[in-house]
């Protein structure tokens, strides 16, 4: 070994070759730092372990006695619900308001800037209240022309219920943030895409739903799953509007009981399943569209 | 490759540019520009870089806007309709009838990222012509044989090469059965060994009898295919006449110049 390695540092062994049997062993870095941190971390993990099994005030008989009652799992039921009504609308939405802030329209394209502005600018938290208390602003609620005769009118407090609210405020949000997601989307798609189907005859509409949203996909699709995981754990801010979603059916079960801090878990571990389960579907979703994107990509 | 221009350019020219300006934010960029080529006539546009070549051609289907002059494409003023002294912006969806009958050809390409060769095609006969699926499917099938990549039909534009690529986007653009077709420097973005392969459709082109107008670099090939030839200075048509003539003895210096250049 030792006259094998100084042929390589005279560089001679590159003329002759080292037969492979002889050829010397690579032994990787040491790295004993990483054994030190290892070995403290586990046995911080160890306590936090050992504590969660241990302190019988987390009351496990407790999580799982309620984990699968009808009121959590109607109330599961009603956090799915608003979160598919909330980013559907929000899709939507935003759809609406990245094609308005984009048109030439200066009307359109400012009027977008403000929503966009407003929404994004305040607490989900606060918007939520707002449309919760939508009655004290406007008692009535009326169909007609504007400025002019009115068809129909509601009470506002009959009209907007608590799930109303909710998928108002959630949707409303959400479009704001869609809208952005959108926007930079569809600038992604190269100009010469438009040009082309534009040289060819295509007129906007076509040439938008046609060649630049299909596109505009790939860019548009993971952040969305991304926000869809956010809408599940947002959902839960519904609970100040008094709607029965999951959270806010663990809270009127320990109003009752006193056990907060097992439904809290109980509640807990659902969204922690429904995160689990959207977040392996995102993950499939983004190589899916990665691998499109970066096989056609690599040409062009 | 003498082709006889008089069968088909009996009347009205197929297209005509009459003092033509255009400003990029106060820079002029076309300054005058009048040209005219007959039906079925190769014209090769040469220019150096910037000299206003390619915005000169992509007025001509209107993808870019110009501040005054006519653009009268087969007869057809494009973009207004002029009415007492008064010409009115047409609607975007005259526009594009009006784009539809010209064929064009982009330096990258710009073929649908997202659809096969085939759908490239067939897009625009589907959408715009509102051609049965089925008729329009024959009919990509038909053009992209025309280019020699019936095999390649169902590749998507990042499985092909650049040059098969422009290809595609020569048959896509023929599809629509153009009167005239743009190229924009077209084999600009090629590698050189697949110049030969786009120049080899664009000569079987122009043997077809297609009314061609050319922006390139490529003398050897306006030598060898172009009627006529324009030279473009400073956003001027400084020369224009045949291909000859304008390529072997030029008479103004700027071309002569450039020609130097060029083929040194």
């Amino acid at each position: 070994m030792p006259v094998q390695a100084s042929d390589q540092a005279s560089g001679r062994s590159q003329m002759n070759p080292i037969p492979s049997d002889e050829a010397p062993i690579i032994v990787p870095e040491r790295k004993p730092g990483r054994w030190v941190a290892a070995a403290l971390v586990l046995v911080v993990a160890a306590m936090v372990v050992n504590t969660v099994l241990t302190n019988e005030r987390f009351q496990w008989d407790v999580v799982f006695e309620y984990f699968l009652s009808d009121r959590i799992l109607a109330g599961l039921g009603n956090t799915l619900n608003l979160t598919l009504v909330s980013m559907t609308i929000g899709i939507a939405g935003g759809l609406v308001l990245a094609l308005m802030r984009l048109s030439g329209n200066p009307v359109l394209s400012s009027t977008a800037s403000a929503y966009i502005w407003l929404f994004r600018g305040t607490p989900l938290f606060v918007q939520l209240l707002f449309w919760g208390s939508i009655s004290a602003l406007y008692p009535r609620l009326s169909i007609g022309v504007p400025f002019g005769v009115e068809f129909a009118t509601f009470s506002a407090n009959d009209l907007i219920s608590p799930y109303t609210a909710a998928i108002l405020g959630l949707g409303l949000n959400e479009a704001a943030y869609m809208a952005e997601i959108m926007r930079s989307g569809i600038s992604s798609v190269e100009r010469g895409q438009t040009e082309a189907a534009y040289a060819l005859g295509m007129r906007r509409a076509t040439t938008t739903w046609r060649i630049v949203l299909p596109q505009a996909m790939r860019v548009i699709i993971p952040p969305t799953g991304n926000q869809l995981i956010g809408m599940l754990k947002m959902s839960a801010m519904v609970a100040v509007l008094a709607y029965p979603e999951l959270l806010y059916s663990a809270q009127l079960i320990y109003a009752v009981n006193y056990q907060t801090i097992p439904l809290l878990i109980t509640a807990s571990l659902w969204y922690l399943i429904v995160t689990t389960v959207l977040s392996v579907g995102q993950h499939f979703l983004e190589r899916h569209y990665q691998r499109s994107d970066g096989g056609r990509r690599a040409k062009e | 490759m003498e082709r006889t221009i008089e069968n088909e350019s009996t009347s009205a020219p197929a297209v005509q540019v009459v003092n033509l300006t255009k400003a990029f934010h106060q820079t002029p960029v076309l300054k005058g520009v009048n040209l005219e080529v007959a039906g079925g006539e190769v014209c090769c546009v040469l220019g150096r870089s910037g000299s206003g070549k390619s915005t000169l051609l992509r007025c001509m289907n209107l993808l870019e806007s110009f501040d005054s002059g006519r653009i009268i494409v087969n007869g057809e003023l494009m973009g207004y309709r002029e009415k007492g002294r008064r010409l009115y912006t047409l609607k975007f969806a005259e526009i594009a009838r009006q784009r539809s009958s010209i064929g064009m050809v982009f330096q990258r390409f710009n073929l649908f990222a997202h659809m096969t060769a085939l759908e490239n095609v067939m897009e625009a006969p589907v959408r715009v012509r509102r051609l049965p699926k089925a008729e329009a499917r024959e009919r990509g099938m038909a053009m992209l044989e025309r280019v020699g990549l019936a095999n390649r039909a169902s590749a998507y534009p990042s499985q092909l090469s650049g040059g098969q690529q422009q290809r595609v986007a020569i048959a896509r653009a023929l599809a629509m059965d153009p009167k005239v077709m743009l190229f924009d420097e077209p084999t600009s973005a090629l590698d050189p060994e697949l110049v030969g392969e786009v120049l080899g459709v664009m000569r079987q082109l122009a043997a077809d009898g297609m009314t061609m107008i050319v922006v390139t670099h490529e003398i050897a090939f306006a030598r060898e295919v172009a009627d006529t030839a324009v030279f473009i200075d400073a956003g001027l048509a400084v020369e224009h006449g045949p291909a000859r003539q304008v390529l072997s003895q030029p008479e103004h210096p700027s071309t002569r110049a450039f020609l130097e250049r060029v083929l040194k």
